[in-house]
């Protein structure tokens, strides 16, 4: 943790501003009597959570699954589309439209549509709503990316005869993988947040989406709260895996 | 200045293809025969930054162009990179159109910033060229050594640019320019951004590069001094628009080396003086036009 926060001096403010609200949160609920229905205190939160570890973990596997999809599928669609866009001038106008659309679009609305058109009884749906929640801020941030070429870097290839794709492998992408970083970072928990949401709507038994709507029609407020605090730990992990990549990489590269 | 000769060589080439190759290898490194550029501006209106520019250099030669800023000397260097193309003239590098001949890398190119890719080292961006031509491995790492080695960065190879100093990048731009032998070496005020101690100190560099490779040179400077220390000729245009007001002979005796007792001659002195009296020289000069 140490290594990718940098400096441990950045971390000590933020944790201690975490335990003060937990405090505080625990001595509120115990002071004013506060119902379990309404809030759960931490203990009752964290006491759920370790008493079913086991079964917050499997659901997680099958959430942080469709995420990974999403994360894959929609990145990879996201940065090719978007070296297209930046090479072809027409599509880059087509589909800003349809970008602007879905950047206003709450993706996770089309997951009952999606689990129409798939089988309701397959991961498919929340695995798309997932790409799709990924691809539209990885493309935005990778065009942007791809534009920030410097002219004499273009005078360069261009006098040395580089080909489309070489003057792309070794000036285009590289200039906008800091770009390309930043879209896929603020992804990675995007995709999770569609993913969990999606599980909402409907589709196959499993996953932290479905087991808190599940907990909270029991009753089961305390182990609600669990799943979601699992939801927060598997977002936390995208985010910290994707800039932990980032990190790497682009120190390595040197600038 | 391109006599009868000189143009009737240009048309045979263009009529009869099997001589290609037999002009070719006695062609000039760069004849600019009547060449114009105009750039189409704001609202239809239209600049015009080179008129009339006749100027042969031949194969080995050190060309430097001089001018006050915006006289389309970049322009012009930039025409023979074939980054742009003419809008009148005809233009030949090595006896072929500019595009084959950068199509061919018949020339190699150094622009003001030293343009290096700040994710590549030191060494990778020396080889950049030879890679994007498929060199194989070995063969790029030895070339790179030497170069590394020319330009004195040897124990520099495996830094990234950001770690060098301003002039240290632009010795890199330089290796790179050099990578794969070209026979023209295009320079637009690759020293432009150095102080004088460091520029002073690449020029010296520069003038034993280009006496040990025998490329021919088109330096585009605005630095009197640098144009007549390092040139054969000096090529002096005047502004908007861009024409060629008079090319100075830089006489040093036979093949002088071109150290630093070359910059205290009174051949130095005098060339310079002429260069300024043709820069500040006529009616329509701008006097605040150069700095140097």
């Amino acid at each position: 943790m140490k290594a990718t926060f940098g400096a441990t001096k950045g971390i000590i403010p933020p944790l201690v501003l975490g335990l003060v609200t937990l405090l505080l949160w625990q001595l509120a609920v115990v002071g004013f009597d506060i119902k379990p229905f309404v809030l759960p205190s931490p203990t009752a939160i964290g006491g759920q959570f370790f008493e079913n570890l086991p079964t917050v973990w499997s659901n997680s596997l099958v959430t942080g699954f469709n995420s990974l999809v999403g994360v894959a599928v929609g990145a990879v669609l996201g940065i090719l589309l978007a070296v297209i866009a930046s090479l072809v001038r027409t599509i880059d106008e087509l589909s800003s439209a349809v970008v602007a659309a879905a950047m206003v679009l709450p993706i996770v609305a089309l997951a009952p549509v999606l689990y129409g058109m798939f089988s309701a009884s397959q991961q498919t749906a929340r695995q798309l709503v997932a790409s799709l929640a990924v691809f539209v801020p990885v493309y935005v941030n990778t065009l942007k990316g791809l534009r920030q070429v410097r002219p004499v870097h273009r005078d360069l290839m261009r006098a040395h005869a580089a080909t489309t794709w070489q003057t792309i492998g070794t000036v285009t992408l590289p200039t906008g993988l800091p770009f390309i970083f930043t879209g896929v970072r603020i992804a990675s928990s995007l995709a999770v947040i569609a993913a969990v949401i999606a599980e909402y709507f409907g589709g196959p038994i499993g996953g932290l989406g479905k087991s808190i709507t599940t907990a909270a029609a029991g009753s089961n407020y305390p182990l609600a709260w669990a799943y979601v605090l699992g939801s927060i730990i598997l977002g936390l992990v995208f985010y910290l895996a994707v800039l932990a990549v980032e990190r790497w990489v682009l120190r390595n590269r040197g600038s | 200045m391109t006599g009868q000769d000189g143009i009737s060589t240009v048309q045979d080439s263009k009529t009869d293809q099997k001589t290609d190759a037999a002009h070719a290898a006695d062609a000039p490194a760069v004849a600019a025969v009547n060449v114009g550029k105009v750039f189409d501006g704001k609202r239809g209106a239209q600049v015009v930054a080179l008129e009339d520019i006749n100027l042969t250099v031949a194969r080995g030669e050190f060309v430097s162009l001089i001018g006050p800023s915006g006289c389309g000397k970049s322009t012009l260097m930039r025409l023979i990179a074939d980054l742009d193309q003419p809008t009148s003239g005809e233009l030949t590098v090595f006896g072929k159109s500019a595009q084959q001949a950068r199509l061919d890398q018949d020339y190699g190119i150094a622009f003001q910033q030293a343009g290096l890719l700040p994710w590549r080292t030191v060494r990778q961006n020396i080889e950049l060229p030879l890679q994007l031509h498929k060199v194989g491995k070995a063969e790029r790492t030895e070339r790179s050594t030497e170069l590394l080695k020319l330009v004195g960065l040897t124990d520099f190879g495996d830094n990234f640019p950001d770690q060098l100093s301003g002039g240290m990048q632009q010795r890199v731009a330089i290796a790179r320019a050099l990578a794969e032998s070209p026979n023209l070496l295009l320079m637009d005020e690759p020293f432009g951004a150095l102080d004088e101690m460091t520029r002073e100190h690449m020029q010296g560099e520069l003038a034993h590069i280009c006496a040990e490779t025998g490329a021919a040179v088109v330096f585009v400077t605005h630095s009197i001094p640098e144009a007549v220390f390092l040139a054969d000729r000096v090529v002096v245009l005047s502004p908007r628009p861009g024409r060629i007001r008079a090319i100075v002979d830089v006489k040093f005796s036979g093949s002088v080396e071109r150290t630093e007792h070359l910059r205290e001659s009174d051949v130095f002195f005098s060339s310079v003086s002429e260069v300024r009296e043709h820069l500040h020289g006529s009616a329509d000069a701008n006097p605040l036009g150069v700095d140097n």
